[in-house]
């Protein structure tokens, strides 16, 4: 067996659909005992490296190895280590809770009281629901199954895909939380998501668009590596500013961000100045301040720079 | 009628099915060109509450108007002169760009050479009028969204639903589709979102809150941070939505 | 072991669940049966017959006698030569018996030497071939039956069915296309359902073997279509009176071949559909539109045009009912239908291999 300190080596994996490039060698790596996050909109590859990664489809170019296992000579094994939790709703709605788990349990050889331990801090919130259908259970509540089931015969390492789409910020809040506690044991967690606020609950991320993937490091890394000076402004007429500061050479690159615009500073940018311009201009209710910049700055800041 | 100055006005709008009260007299108003957030926890009543708005669904009780017309007996009018867009069904895939817009702008009663007119005029603002030949299943999804939007408005309603509009959409066009949508704020429609991105909330005008069927707070972002003395929406939203007792 | 038990277990609950479906594929076999054995039916029972009688006589007294004692005859009475354009043409009658001026003499003539000059005329309202061709062989029968009989000449003997049940030469079609139903149909559905919910992808992801997860699939099935075997055969023997002289463990052996053979077709389907509706389109289109037209349910065989004669050969239906209908109604030995039995053998081996190599542990 492979020692390596790596849970996941992904080497230039490529795979197309017809003329659509959905990976474009990718590479990455990640540790034991981490959680790594794939972050990126639609249409940025992860579903499809998830079915790499998990051996349900087979890339068109490069190599990984999950575990220490080849994903392609070893496949076979690596399907009994690692826990994979796909993007869909993936349970049987017309069976109950008790049941997906047992049946779950099941498929890998195990039983469920034999992995008790692991599940037992998230299996315990549904479990007075046990009798009930997997279908009628709210989005958290499915969430929770689903998570359970894919852990319930102690994979070395977990894939989730997308696991917090569509469910509300407490459940996903709640979500993270159970992962963080997930990590104590050991486990390696690849975890993919499009909210890009969720970055900052991971220990490395990934950002990727389109089949790339622009930039590896720690979110807090990432942040602390922007250069370039950010601030938010704002006015009476968000829409009007905006266009306005579109005028301005000394702006490289301004867009929404909510209550405050975003703009990066150009060269021979001067606050003070703008606001009075602005105010020239017809503006009222001027603020402008420096912010420190988050992921989704990061994420823009790159993707103009490509 | 004070429909001069707002555009959805409800008063004790209620929908039960059977003993579960999905929502439970909700009151608001919302003003005309407003932005407003529409936020909920799942299962809170959020989509049960639009589809009463958009004259989908009769209310159990209560009483409202939206673009002037009333929610109990004017459904069919409200549908003619709103917008609506989900993120789950925007467009055509099979049709292209041009055909999409010409079947909803033709569903909505907008005349063929008027219908020519504003669709060239909506592509070529959004620097698009080159695709208009483009199948819909080739554009990538943030090009869609934005195409959504555009489709939603060609027939110029006073008042746009938008569900989710931004799911799954890279931040940059995310961004575009909220430019998109200030610029139509700005030429007088009114705005009525519902997202999970709670950072989003950030760029309404006003935004209610709806836990277990009834609203539990609305107001600006800005003075709902201050009320709860939160940093930003998404802490608001954990506050409100902590005690919720409902999934979907 | 254990492991696939479970697994059957997962896949029974399933179907306990959808109670409408268990229901339907429970009774779909008894509806069909008693439809078929009752409701709709070939054979011509009342055959609505009037005379025309130029002279009456003793001969033909007791002719009109045979005639109005047959239970498949509805006796109309004598009408006037001019009447019968509109006897015919009402439907008051579906054939008229016109005795000849000279009846007694004529048959008294044929008796003796055994021919002659035609004696009567029989006229049919032939707008529904079927009801005129079993008519004319009624009244043929009835009529001039005792002439045939003593010159030993021709000799006509119903083998089998006597009374040309039409219910006896259904059963098997039925079976045959209830199998393919329930085994090919629901079985395609329920493995093309767990890909659209995208719990396939979790079980080809565990370390089950592809073989396992689909013998636990079809179990179930198989055991739904075993009772369903029984209640047809009850039914057919109980209710219909079907004689089932053949061989009961031969029925059986065959029909559990024709049962794997089912569910390898629905294996088959479901590796080629995505989506439960493909599934289900698959198997309406290319299963059971062949079974009703080229299977010999319906139709003979022997009737059909020579380009299709080939294609009906493939179509795993035609040995089926072939085989059942020798076993359940012409009690015909195994060695019989040894040629229908190892075609079936072979189709399923087929299948089985195709759809085997088709189902992949991986998605494409």
């Amino acid at each position: 067996m492979d020692t390596s300190t790596l849970a996941i080596e992904v080497n230039g994996i490529s795979k197309s659909y017809g003329t659509v490039k959905a990976l474009d060698k990718v590479s990455l790596d990640v540790r034991r005992g981490e959680i790594f996050g794939l972050i990126g909109p639609d249409g940025a590859g992860k579903t499809t490296l998830y079915k790499i990664l998990v051996t349900l489809l087979n890339a068109d170019e490069g190599s990984a190895r999950v575990d220490g296992l080849d994903i392609v000579k070893d496949y076979r094994n690596i399907r009994s280590r690692v826990g994979y939790m796909p993007g869909k709703f993936s349970l049987y709605p017309d069976l109950t809770i008790e049941e997906n788990m047992e049946f779950f349990a099941t498929l890998f050889g195990v039983t469920v009281e034999q992995n008790y331990d692991l599940v037992a801090p998230i299996y315990k919130q549904i479990e007075p629901f046990k009798k009930r259908r997997a279908g009628r259970l709210s989005g958290g509540m499915k969430q929770k199954l689903a998570l359970s089931c894919a852990l319930i015969h102690k994979p070395s390492v977990l894939f989730l895909d997308e696991p917090t789409t569509g469910v509300d910020a407490v459940s996903r809040s709640e979500f993270w939380d159970m992962l963080h506690n997930l990590r104590e044991q050991e486990l390696s967690i690849l975890v993919s998501t499009p909210y890009m606020d969720e970055a900052s609950r991971c220990d490395r991320i990934a950002l990727c668009n389109t089949g790339h993937i622009l930039d590896i490091d720690s979110p807090k890394h990432m942040v602390e590596k922007f250069d370039g000076k950010l601030y938010g402004i704002k006015a009476r007429d968000m829409y009007g500013l905006l266009k306005n500061l579109r005028e301005d050479n000394s702006i490289t690159n301004c867009y929404t961000a909510g209550e405050f615009h975003h703009l990066l500073a150009g060269a021979g940018f001067d606050a003070d100045k703008l606001k009075q311009n602005l105010v020239a201009q017809g503006h009222s209710d001027v603020e402008i301040k420096p912010i420190v910049p988050d992921i989704e700055d990061v994420f823009i800041k790159l993707l103009s720079n490509e | 009628m004070s429909n001069t100055h707002f555009i959805i006005q409800v008063k004790n709008l209620t929908k039960q099915f059977g003993t579960f009260t999905a929502v439970d007299h909700i009151t608001f108003e919302v003003e005309r060109g407003e932005i407003f957030g529409f936020l909920g926890a799942n299962g809170a009543g959020k989509t049960t509450a639009m589809r009463m708005l958009c004259g989908l669904s009769y209310p159990t009780s209560g009483s409202g108007t939206v673009a002037g017309f009333d929610v109990v007996k004017e459904g069919e009018k409200i549908k003619r002169h709103i917008g609506y867009m989900s993120q789950r069904f925007s467009l055509y895939d099979d049709l292209t760009v041009m055909e999409n817009m010409e079947l909803f702008g033709g569903i909505y009663g907008v005349k063929s050479r008027k219908l020519k007119e504003r669709a060239t005029a909506l592509l070529q603002k959004l620097d698009f009028f080159e695709e208009r030949d483009t199948m819909v299943s080739a554009l990538p999804l943030g090009w869609k969204q934005k195409l959504a939007f555009a489709v939603a408005t060609l027939h110029r309603p006073e008042i746009v639903f938008l569900d989710e509009p931004t799911g799954g959409v890279d931040p940059i066009t995310r961004r575009q589709f909220w430019e998109m949508i200030y610029q139509a704020a700005n030429e007088g429609t009114t705005i009525f979102v519902t997202t999970h991105y709670m950072d989003e909330a950030e760029y309404c005008n006003r935004i209610s809150m709806m836990v277990d069927g009834k609203i539990k707070a609305l107001d600006t972002p800005t003075n709902l941070k201050k009320s709860f003395n939160a940093a930003s929406m998404d802490e608001v939203f954990r506050i409100l939505a902590r005690d919720a007792q409902r999934g979907d | 072991m254990i492991g696939f038990l479970k697994f059957v277990k997962k896949e029974t609950l399933h179907i306990l669940r959808d109670s409408r479906t268990m229901l339907i594929a429970l009774l779909m076999p008894v509806v069909q049966i008693l439809l078929f054995g009752f409701a709709i039916s070939t054979e011509v029972n009342n055959v609505n017959v009037a005379v025309v009688v130029p002279k009456w006589d003793e001969q033909i007294r007791q002719s009109i006698n045979k005639l109005s004692s047959n239970p498949y005859i509805t006796y109309k009475g004598a009408i006037a030569e001019h009447e019968i354009d509109r006897n015919l043409r009402s439907g008051r009658v579906d054939a008229i018996v016109v005795f000849a001026h000279d009846f007694d003499r004529l048959m008294t003539q044929w008796k003796q030497n055994g021919n002659g000059n035609a004696a009567m005329q029989f006229i049919m309202d032939a707008s529904n071939t079927n009801t005129a061709q079993a008519g004319a062989g009624y009244l043929n029968n009835i009529l001039a039956g005792e002439l045939m009989q003593s010159n030993s000449l021709v000799e006509t003997h119903m083998l089998f069915n006597p009374q040309m049940k039409s219910a006896f030469n259904f059963v098997p079609g039925i079976m045959g296309m209830i199998f393919i139903l329930i085994c090919a149909m629901l079985t395609s559905v329920a493995i093309v359902r767990e890909k659209e919910t995208g719990t396939m992808d979790v079980l080809l992801v565990s370390p089950v073997r592809p073989l396992t997860i689909i013998l636990a699939k079809m179990t179930p099935y198989f055991i739904l279509s075993c009772i369903n075997l029984t209640t047809i055969l009850l039914l057919a023997r109980f209710v219909l009176g079907i004689p089932m002289s053949g061989n009961l463990s031969s029925i059986i052996v065959v029909s559990l071949v024709y049962l794997l053979l089912s569910l390898s077709l629905g294996l088959l389907i479901s590796t080629i559909a995505k989506q439960q509706i493909v599934a289900l389109l698959i198997s309406a289109a290319v299963m059971i539109m062949p079974i009703v037209m080229l299977s010999g349910m319906m139709f003979p065989v022997e009737n059909m045009p020579a380009v299709l004669k080939p294609v009906s050969a493939i179509v795993p239906a035609r040995w089926y009912i072939d085989a059942m209908r020798k076993l359940l109604i012409q009690g015909a030995s195994f060695g019989l239908i040894l040629k229908d039995f190892l075609i079936l053998v072979g189709m399923t081996l087929a299948l089985l291999a195709i759809a085997l190599k088709n189902f992949k542990d991986k998605l494409e």
